[in-house]
């Protein structure tokens, strides 16, 4: 049995008020598990991101709960949760969000030194991590000097190097070609995920479905099912 | 240096061009801040060097007195009415005048004639060629070498010229802590010689210079001074005195104020919009980083670090220019009043500090506002 890694409960999001309210997200519950990679996909505007950014404690819900290892993560104060988010999840923005005046290094060291790591060692375990990625070689460059590819993986190395229990993708291929967004992805798959670590990635690229063990779907702020097509197939 | 102020300063130092704009700005405002200050300090100075030369803990004088080159001659009778004040050590008459002096090529030169007491010489400046005691010989005068002195035709002991068609002659060379406001040279001589070489009015007596017993008698003295109708100011009250007449009743404080101000606007305004303009170049990734866990008092460290550093290295810079431009005025313009005080430099980085704190809480505001969630949403 697979231990659960995010357990959301009836999340419910809404932006304005009265006439204006909107939900985005209405009534959300499901599970996610360690060792799973899971997919949350639906067309623009269903409320993928916005259930991300709840799952991941970075939006509040109006109502609804997220346990993480059995933590209700939406009870912490603003300070714990920042440092929930800092050690527990690993994040990979869709435009990267590298800082282009520091090396591509720096940038993978940055959440070990926001968790007051002295600068060598976070620089040795950025180093390592970018040894995973295969950008060893890059680590002095800028990420300006970088593909879109590398940029992306440098991202990887990012999220991955606080040894993140759960990782948050958002759109991860949205800026790539299709085979180097299948390569990252497959990449992902074979290195990122363990049996420790939860990934849940939202996306629309359907080339990427097949690296998924189970794809949540959404539609109008409300996830509609999912489906087991990885592990079925 | 903790970690995230090693990525502040990387984030910061290595956007160079943004960086460069930034140094110069607060460069060029610290420099124009320090030179206007620095010039009107060198002026308030000089404007007190007579003050500043003579001594005497207690200047005796007419009440209408502005300055200390607009003297108003006191009747004799008041040297003897401060002198038996109760608590008066000893009180001395000084005579500060000009005089126009014919030079030994024929030309006329202006110069400030100093009298000092014929039985003490108190306020005698330091001799740096000659002995004081010469200056009881017949028709002898002490000249400063002070940036004028070179108007005097560089005297040496024995150069002689004519004052008033009275013979003078050089005994000795002397310096003095401050040159004066007026670009004249200073000669000294005995009191009496100056009353007798130089036209006067009734009155001779420039000011009283008084030393009380005790510091405590400060106070009595002065009052004693004001019931006979003249005004009794310590050294530094007669100073600042001097310093709020320029200040305050020339206009030339007024205008100096204006371009520091002037100076500060520039300041802020290139800093504020450079690092406007950087923060917001860099919000979203600010907001990545809220959203990776760093809290929001740690994002506004790194950007008040920042902003302290590049401000205390512009004021570095700015100080280090302005020395060495006063030093190299100094070398070609010897007359070059200009002095950089502990409260201009205080000022400057008070200054500095108003803009650092301006331009980095605009940034504040911009990366608090930034929510982790809008970078999600793109």
């Amino acid at each position: 049995m697979p231990r659960i890694a995010i357990q959301a409960t009836g999340l419910t999001k809404w932006f304005g008020e009265g006439e204006a309210r909107t939900y985005a997200v209405r009534d959300v519950s499901f599970d996610a598990y360690f060792g799973e990679m899971l997919y949350v996909v639906g067309p623009s505007g269903s409320g993928k991101t916005t259930m991300l950014s709840m799952i991941s404690g970075i939006l509040r819900p109006n109502a609804g709960k997220v346990m993480v290892e059995g933590t209700d993560i939406w009870s912490l104060s603003d300070n714990a949760l920042a440092a929930f988010r800092l050690h527990k999840i690993g994040f990979v923005f869709q435009d990267y969000h590298l800082f282009p005046r520091l090396t591509t290094a720096e940038n993978v060291a940055i959440p070990l030194i926001l968790q007051n790591r002295d600068w060598d060692e976070a620089m040795d375990e950025a180093m390592h991590d970018l040894e995973v990625v295969g950008l060893k070689d890059k680590a002095p460059l800028p990420p300006v000097k970088l593909s879109g590819g590398e940029q992306q993986r440098v991202a990887i190395a990012r999220a991955i190097v606080s040894r993140p229990d759960i990782m948050i993708f958002d759109e991860p291929t949205a800026s790539l070609d299709g085979e180097t967004g299948r390569t990252i992805v497959s990449f992902v798959r074979q290195h990122v995920l363990t049996d420790q670590r939860c990934i849940v990635m939202v996306t629309h690229d359907a080339r990427i479905y097949e690296f998924a063990d189970r794809i949540a779907k959404m539609e109008d702020g409300r996830l509609t099912g999912t489906e087991r097509e990885k592990l079925d197939a | 240096m903790p970690g995230n102020l090693k990525i502040a300063y990387k984030l910061l130092a290595n956007d160079r061009a943004r960086f460069a704009a930034l140094l110069l700005g607060i460069t060029f405002a610290v420099f124009l801040m320090i030179a206007v200050t620095s010039m009107f300090s060198g002026t308030l100075k000089r404007a007190s060097a007579t003050v500043i030369n003579l001594g005497g803990s207690i200047w005796v004088m007419d009440p209408s007195i502005q300055t200390v080159a607009n003297t108003i001659p006191l009747p004799d009778y008041v040297l003897d009415e401060v002198r038996s004040i109760p608590g008066v050590k000893f009180a001395v008459p000084v005579y500060a005048g000009s005089a126009l002096l014919k030079l030994r090529d024929g030309t006329y030169q202006s110069a400030n004639i100093v009298g000092l007491d014929d039985a003490s010489l108190f306020g005698r400046p330091m001799l740096i060629s000659g002995h004081i005691e010469d200056i009881f010989a017949e028709n002898a005068f002490i000249a400063v070498k002070d940036s004028e002195f070179y108007k005097l035709e560089n005297p040496t002991i024995g150069t002689d010229f004519e004052i008033n068609d009275h013979r003078g002659v050089i005994v000795g060379i002397a310096k003095v802590a401050s040159s004066g406001l007026f670009g004249v040279p200073t000669l000294y001589t005995t009191y009496y010689r100056a009353v007798y070489y130089i036209p006067n009015m009734r009155f001779t007596i420039s000011y009283i210079l008084v030393e009380p017993k005790t510091p405590a008698d400060v106070a009595a003295i002065k009052r004693q001074v004001a019931a006979a109708g003249y005004l009794a100011l310590t050294r530094d009250e007669f100073i600042t005195k001097i310093s709020d007449f320029y200040k305050y009743q020339t206009g030339i404080g007024v205008n100096l104020m204006l371009m520091t101000v002037i100076s500060f606007i520039i300041g802020l305004s290139i800093s504020g919009q450079t690092f406007y303009t950087f923060i917001l170049e860099n919000v979203e990734r600010f907001g990545a980083l809220k959203a990776i866990g760093a809290k929001g008092r740690e994002l506004v460290f790194m950007i008040l670090f920042q902003a302290a550093f590049v401000s205390a290295t512009g004021f570095g810079i700015g100080v280090g220019l302005c020395s060495m431009v006063i030093w190299l005025a100094r070398v070609y313009l010897p007359d070059y009043a200009a002095i950089m005080t502990f409260p201009n430099l205080g000022l400057a980085f008070g200054m500095v500090v108003v803009i650092a704190a301006v331009s980095s809480y605009v940034g504040v505001r911009k990366v608090l506002t930034i929510e982790p969630f809008d970078i999600f949403r793109g």
